[in-house]
């Protein structure tokens, strides 16, 4: 336990079972982003899985969204310490994405639209743990969030959860990708609040 | 190879008021590793009971600057740790922190670019310890801050801005008013827009770099425009706070 703030008592008019240490509960939807908003049309879109190999396996909009997808309501939570309970996504699960792909590496680098990189492990990624989302409740998804697509892991903190992702490479060795080379933690689970390196 | 952050106890050692909202705290940190301009630092409030509340807040000063560290805090009228802050917290209280924290928003005094900085509301603070910054190193880059408030009163550091234009042909500042303009101002209250950028900010072909912090509405507009007017987007960093 920390120093007693002197005078503070804190709200906790929003104190929920459900939040990880350090974070507190928050009703809109904050936006984070590193630089201007990439508005990318649809059909301008497409994503590919790139294996240790070099092996290509592409995806554009119209066969992206004709793969089965999966509507999904998970908790988020930002490292600048807001979450946001029960957000209803939907999506392709990368289940779907990685039955088509053969590969041996156990780390994967997520790229966006714009330059963004986020590492995270291939175990985090299967069995129902993340997605490519494409529409946030029930709705398209905004530009501003990530749309036309976005990577969702919800178990880890949101800036792994990448928007405007175009692509993942596959690696054999972890590699940091933009904040985790900028100091943020390369794992980033929140319920360990691993926000920063060394956590 | 890896060091843990750890939470450090500073103490208030100074407090004053910016604008009728948002107050200025000066911390004494211990070993304070020292910050780039744009950094940020986390904070952490205890209560007798153990119940604690963790927010980030941009610091304002350069480093090495006149204190260790000093963040400026915009109340929010729900929030539950700024109204603590700007209202409760008095010189000599202690309050945990730990940081410099980000290396992405932040501005090196050894790079030789033009520096346009575009804030919106408390998204001054980040790029006031830019400007401070520039003064410290007596750096020659020419900046332009364009800063949108809603009016006069809103304005933090405003007689600091004024001193430093007036003493330093390089900086420019320039006001936007979106609900009250001062007296004598000439033109009615209106938000930041295009005309504003191309004439106040720096040419795209001047390849500056270039801050834009505020709330996520400002900070989306403001950025789209400047890609608009032909900003290499990877030039244009952003800082939002608040929801879409």
């Amino acid at each position: 336990m920390g120093i007693i703030s002197r005078g503070f008592g804190g709200r906790r008019r929003d104190s929920a079972p459900d939040l990880p240490p350090g974070q507190y509960l928050t009703h809109d939807f904050p936006v984070l982003s590193a630089g201007p908003t990439p508005r990318i049309p649809p059909n301008s879109w497409n994503f590919t899985i790139t294996t240790e190999t070099g092996a290509e396996h592409t995806w554009d909009w119209a066969a992206f969204t004709a793969l089965p997808a999966e509507e999904v309501t998970r908790d988020i939570h930002c490292v600048t310490k807001w979450s946001k309970l029960g957000t209803t996504w939907k999506g392709v699960a990368l289940d779907t994405l990685f039955e088509e792909v053969e590969t041996a590496a156990d780390f994967v680098m997520a790229h966006s639209a714009g330059g963004y990189t986020t590492n995270v492990p291939l175990d985090d990624l299967l069995d129902g743990k993340a997605w490519i989302a494409y529409e946030f409740d029930g709705e398209p998804l905004r530009p501003e969030h990530g749309g036309p697509a976005r990577l969702l892991i919800p178990h880890l903190y949101f800036w792994k959860s990448a928007k405007w992702v175009r692509g993942l490479r596959m690696m054999h060795e972890d590699e940091p990708g933009f904040w985790e080379s900028a100091g943020y933690h390369m794992y980033g689970d929140p319920w360990s609040e691993q926000r920063y390196h060394g956590d | 190879m890896s060091t843990r952050m750890g939470w450090r106890v500073a103490t208030v050692s100074a407090a004053r008021w910016e604008t009728p909202t948002a107050r200025t705290l000066t911390l004494e940190v211990p070993d304070w590793p020292g910050h780039l301009p744009g950094q940020h630092l986390d904070l952490r409030l205890t209560a007798e009971d153990g119940y604690s509340a963790q927010r980030s807040y941009s610091i304002g000063s350069a480093w090495p600057g006149t204190g260790p560290v000093e963040i400026t805090v915009q109340r929010l009228a729900d929030g539950e740790v700024s109204p603590y802050l700007t209202d409760v917290v008095e010189v000599g209280d202690r309050i945990e922190l730990r940081g410099p924290i980000g290396g992405w928003f932040v501005w090196r005094s050894t790079r030789p670019a033009p520096v346009l900085l575009v804030a919106g509301g408390s998204g001054v603070v980040p790029l006031m310890s830019m400007i401070r910054q520039r003064g410290q190193v007596r750096g020659r880059q020419p900046f332009r801050l364009v800063y949108s408030v809603r009016g006069p009163e809103d304005a933090c550091y405003a007689d600091e801005l004024r001193r430093r234009v007036r003493d330093d042909p390089g900086l420019d500042v320039h006001f936007v008013y979106t609900r009250r303009t001062p007296d004598g101002w000439p033109a009615p209250p209106k938000r930041i827009d295009v005309a504003v950028l191309n004439t106040h900010g720096w040419p795209p072909e001047f390849a500056p770099d270039v801050f834009v912090c505020g709330p996520t509405p400002f900070v989306e507009t403001a950025a789209d425009i400047l890609v608009a007017l032909g900003h290499d987007p990877v030039r244009v960093r952003t800082e939002r706070f608040g929801g879409a």
